[in-house]
């Protein structure tokens, strides 16, 4: 390893080096930057047969992409200093948004989850608060003696609590579970014991049959059609046998690129946001899948290594909660158009059609690089 | 090894961090692995049941219906023709809300009760789901306009192009021809479902029916790829549809309409045969009905129009109506006197107008006998007795027949069974035997029941097309054919067949001469005098260009008491007698053989000759022409 320069930090008197490379320079992970890159491609090769060989989407998402990756740059740049210092104030706004959302949202579909500032833009509060949970957690014990003591797990629950029941009742039950799950992680990671972590699952599992009469209609409706998808094979079961068709008659490597005639015929709904994947597992087959999930695992794996190689609470709890919700995502996702988890809204990452989630996964990876090229200490 | 910093530990809190993303890690590559796991399960383990399934997903067979097969006339006259018509179609799964759709369709197109009734009992028959069924049949382009302004309102409405059966000459060809209909749930029952799956029509009257397998034509099918709103993508695989047979009737349209047009708007029928070939060269029962009507599903209201009307339009009369033959049938009751000795030409009687058995007091008249005790012929021979027709030297001859020697000769022309070869419909009338008296009635057969059936009347019974076949057995002097509406196009029926009726065969030259001299002088025996004329020479005998035979019958409806005079004035028209005409022309060489019948016309002579000779001039003495409704309307004149 070779140095390019050596500098002191003031008043510590310590000598800090910094890696060297074009990479730190430009406070990018040049690993994890050509992994997204990658999966990226991968993502609008499949979003092209998505959409029925059309150029125009792929260009659309291939825009957003972009406009992700130069976010993602930007948000590098600035060091994880400023994001601890504004992380309550962002918070506050956040929540403040989610509030509004009551009075002032759109309501598309039945829920309401975007908020629009009219002639400026139009955005979902509830995907910020994808980063914005983990960043308040991650402030909250970044100077506080680990693992927390039992106070300070009621308070961070407390601020898990309160967006995540905002964003369950927009309704959006999938993003409040990532989001639910993005808090929790920073627990988790902060050192919550394991009895308590057991206690918490314990009760979960308990208080599931009361949680049954909680949920609305439909809600209900996605879970029983999960247990048994050919209740209503034209109705709710639909989406899900077709989608286990697409993937099923996929077979080792698939009926080809383009060939595809579940998603091509229209027979798969959703084919071309959350249930793309079943697009991927038809025409490309298991080997398909499996590239994607060892893609997938090689991100994560990359986005853990960071997470270890952070030299503070902040920036360690806060890695880690990204890279581990990234994973929930694609869980959440794949299991679900198998047909192993309820139909949830959740996009696979990078590769579903859509903005907004993939701004923010951008936003997190950014988050991820900043951390780790904005380093005081070599180890 | 890095210093503490501050107060945390952070030694401490970097270990418990990095168990945790361990662990955090090793649950995630479990998960990961269970991901693989579900993938490999349904891609690998079940692939076979899934690629099944999205083969059944995509791929559909449909059939291919066959045209069905034309039919022609013996000039090359299209009788049965298939034409497009766009139909709206509706598929019920795609409509979110059926009775909404119906109301808009109804508020921009004109949809009767009974469209919709009949679009239900359809939906509920259909096939496949997502299936099309058609709701109102043979739209207008307005119509299509119409709806076209509003179609993106109407999801799962539709418009179809499909052939359907036409009938170019409509009501005139209705009973010679029959007609299809659309497939009802007994006709699907019984149907073969394969050869019919593309098809909505089935032959279920006439022609049409008798030769449906021939007509159909062989289904094809295509697998197709079809997207999931059912439209097709692509076509996998074709196995093409093979037409229907053409068929040629030895029927003559023209002809036809001539025959129509003599009847005019008189209940009746006109059964012209080939002697040669058996074939029908006109089969006219009036009143007729559309038969295009028919074909897309008829009406409730008029369909029970038709069914109820008093003129009873949709009974084949040609066919299915059974009448007394009255004298028409004199000609063969005079052959099997000749032949079985019984009588000869010399023989004569004298006739006073009426006739009785002996030791009974029931008196059997002649036709112009009256109550004031008046009539008769005088002295008849059998010459005479056909050619005015005598009562009294029938009643004499059949009594000395009897019965059973009556009925073989009667049986030999085709009475009492349906000889038709190709006419589904056709019924067989009734030959009266002692035994059939037996065992209907429980009753003994008596003389009087044989007096009668010498001048045809009393039981028996006979269909116009029954009867024009024995005037063709008479024309070709005992060679026996069978009628038929076939000339060429199928092998269902043996065209050559004819019936062996060796008997009838044997009957001599001069018997048949005897008799058929007779019945021509029936039409051109004139200025001879008051009762010396033939009977039909004052209408139609007079200026005649060829030489016909012919014999006049009339058929009673209702019985008349003894010792009453009929009187067609006082008797209401439904009630007064049918007029009947048979004949054939020309006599050394016939080739055309007819019967005619004018329902409640009164005297044969005078009310269905005129007809028969209509129909006669036109075949032998216009036959290029196209003449046919002029023809008609000076033979209607006669």
């Amino acid at each position: 390893m070779s140095q390019d320069f050596v500098r002191q930090l003031p008043g510590t008197g310590l000598k800090i080096q910094r890696k060297a490379g074009l990479g730190n320079a430009l406070h990018l992970d040049v690993p994890m930057l050509l992994l997204l890159l990658i999966i990226s491609a991968y993502g609008l090769v499949i979003l092209y047969s998505a959409v029925g060989q059309q150029i125009e989407p792929v260009i659309s998402q291939g825009i957003k992409v972009l406009v992700g990756l130069s976010a993602m740059v930007v948000i590098a740049q600035i060091s994880p200093v400023v994001y601890m210092r504004l992380a309550p104030w962002i918070f506050l706004i956040g929540l403040i948004a989610l509030v509004l959302i009551y009075f002032f949202g759109v309501e598309v579909k039945g829920s309401r989850r975007w908020l629009r500032i009219p002639g400026i833009v139009t955005f979902q509060p509830s995907e910020i608060m994808k980063l914005m949970l983990p960043l308040i957690l991650a402030w909250y014990f970044h100077d506080r003696h680990l693992p927390p003591k039992a106070r300070h797990v009621f308070w961070s629950l407390m601020l898990i609590f309160v967006p995540v029941m905002l964003i369950a009742f927009q309704p959006d039950l999938g993003t409040s579970l990532i989001i639910a799950a993005s808090g929790l992680f920073v627990l988790l990671l902060a050192g919550v014991s394991w009895r308590l972590v057991l206690m918490a699952i314990g009760l979960g599992v308990s208080a599931a049959p009361a949680l049954w009469f909680v949920l609305r209609d439909y809600q209900k409706q996605r879970i029983l059609t999960l247990l048994d998808p050919e209740r209503d094979p034209l109705g709710a079961g639909w989406n899900i046998i077709q989608s286990k068709t697409a993937i099923g008659s996929g077979g080792l490597f698939g009926k080809g690129l383009f060939e595809g005639t579940q998603s091509n015929l229209g027979f798969l709904p959703e084919s071309q946001t959350d249930f793309i994947v079943a697009v991927l597992a038809e025409e490309l087959g298991l080997a398909g899948v499996v590239v994607l999930l060892i893609l997938y695992l090689l991100l994560i794996g990359r986005g853990v290594i960071l997470s270890v190689q952070a030299q503070d609470t902040f920036g360690r709890l806060l890695s880690g909660s990204i890279t581990f919700t990234f994973f929930v995502y694609v869980f959440v996702n794949m299991g679900m158009v198998s047909g192993i988890l309820p139909v949830v809204g959740v996009p696979l990452p990078f590769v579903s059609y859509g903005g907004t989630s993939i701004l923010t996964l951008f936003l997190g990876f950014g988050i991820l690089m900043s951390v780790h090229t904005h380093r005081r200490i070599t180890l | 090894m890095v210093e503490p910093l501050a107060l945390k530990d952070h030694t401490w809190e970097s270990r418990i961090f990095f168990s945790r993303i361990v662990v955090c890690f090793g649950v995630l590559v479990i998960l990961m692995l269970l991901l693989v796991a579900r993938f490999f399960y349904l891609q690998i383990l079940q692939h076979d049941i899934y690629a099944t399934l999205s083969d059944k997903n995509r791929i559909q067979i449909q059939p291919l219906a066959p045209v069905r097969g034309l039919i022609y006339d013996r000039n090359g006259e299209l009788l049965a023709d298939n034409i497009p018509s766009f139909n709206l179609t509706i598929a019920p799964e795609r409509v979110a809300d059926l009775d909404q759709t119906l109301a808009h369709l109804g508020s921009i197109l004109s949809l009767t009760e009974e469209d919709i009734l009949g679009f239900k009992s359809r939906v509920k028959r259909r096939k496949p789901p997502f299936d099309s069924v058609p709701l109102l049949f043979k739209l207008t382009t307005q119509e299509i306009a119409q709806f076209s302004v509003d179609r993106h309102l109407l999801p799962g409405v539709g418009v179809e192009a499909k052939l359907v059966r036409h009938y170019p000459r409509g009501e005139l060809m209705v009973h010679a021809v029959g007609s299809v209909r659309r497939i009802n749930e007994s006709d699907a029952k019984r149907l073969d479902s394969v050869a019919y799956s593309g098809t909505d029509y089935v032959g279920k009257i006439g022609v049409e029916k008798f030769y449906e397998q021939d007509l159909l034509g062989r289904v094809g099918y295509q697998q197709v790829e079809i997207d999931a709103r059912g439209k097709v993508m692509k076509v996998l695989e074709s196995n093409l549809p093979s037409r229907g047979k053409d068929l040629i009737l030895h029927v003559d349209s023209s002809l036809q309409a001539v025959a129509s047009e003599a009847l005019g708007d008189r209940r009746g029928t006109v059964v012209a045969i080939e002697p040669k070939t058996g074939g029908i060269l006109a089969l006219v029962s009036k009143p007729g009905y559309d038969p295009n009507l028919f074909v897309t599903g008829i009406g409730h209201k008029t369909y029970a129009l038709l069914r109820d009307s008093k003129d009873v339009p949709l009974f084949n009369r040609a066919l299915q109506g059974q009448y007394e033959p009255g004298s028409t049938l004199k000609p063969i009751i005079a052959l099997a006197g000749l032949v079985t000795g019984v009588t000869n030409a010399d023989y004569t009687i004298d006739d006073p107008g009426w006739f009785r058995l002996p030791n009974s007091k029931r008196l059997y008249r002649d036709w112009n006998w009256h109550a004031s005790g008046t009539g008769g012929h005088g002295s008849v021979n059998l010459e005479k007795a056909i050619y005015r027709s005598c009562n009294i030297y029938f009643y004499d001859l059949a009594v000395k027949m009897g019965i059973d020697r009556l009925d073989d000769y009667l049986a030999l022309f085709g009475f009492g069974v349906n000889t038709v070869l190709d006419l589904p419909e056709a019924r067989s009338g009734l030959l009266p035997t002692r035994k059939w008296k037996q065992e209907t009635r429980g009753l003994a057969w008596y003389p009087g029941d044989t007096v009668n059936i010498g001048v045809g009347q009393g039981d028996m019974l006979v269909t116009p097309l029954q009867l024009a076949t024995a005037v063709t057995v008479i024309a070709n002097r005992g060679e026996w054919v069978s009628p038929r509406m076939l000339k060429s196009g199928s092998d269902l029926i043996d065209q050559s067949t004819v019936r062996k009726l060796d008997s009838i065969a044997l009957i001599p030259d001069p018997v048949w001469d005897v008799v058929i001299g007779a019945m021509e002088k029936v039409v051109h025996r004139g200025n001879q005098g008051y009762g010396e004329n033939g009977t039909a020479w004052a209408y139609i005998g007079q200026d005649i260009e060829y030489r016909m035979a012919g014999k006049s019958g009339t058929a009673q409806v209702v019985g008349i008491k003894q010792g009453e005079e009929y009187d067609a004035e006082e008797l209401d028209e439904r009630q007064r007698k049918h007029a009947w005409f048979v004949a054939f022309a020309p006599v050394d060489n016939p080739t055309i053989a007819l019967a005619v019948l004018v329902e409640n016309g009164g005297g044969g002579s005078e009310f269905a000759a005129p007809v028969a000779r209509a129909v006669l001039d036109h075949h032998l003495l216009k036959k290029t022409g196209n003449s046919g409704r002029v023809m008609a309307s000076e033979g209607a004149a006669l």
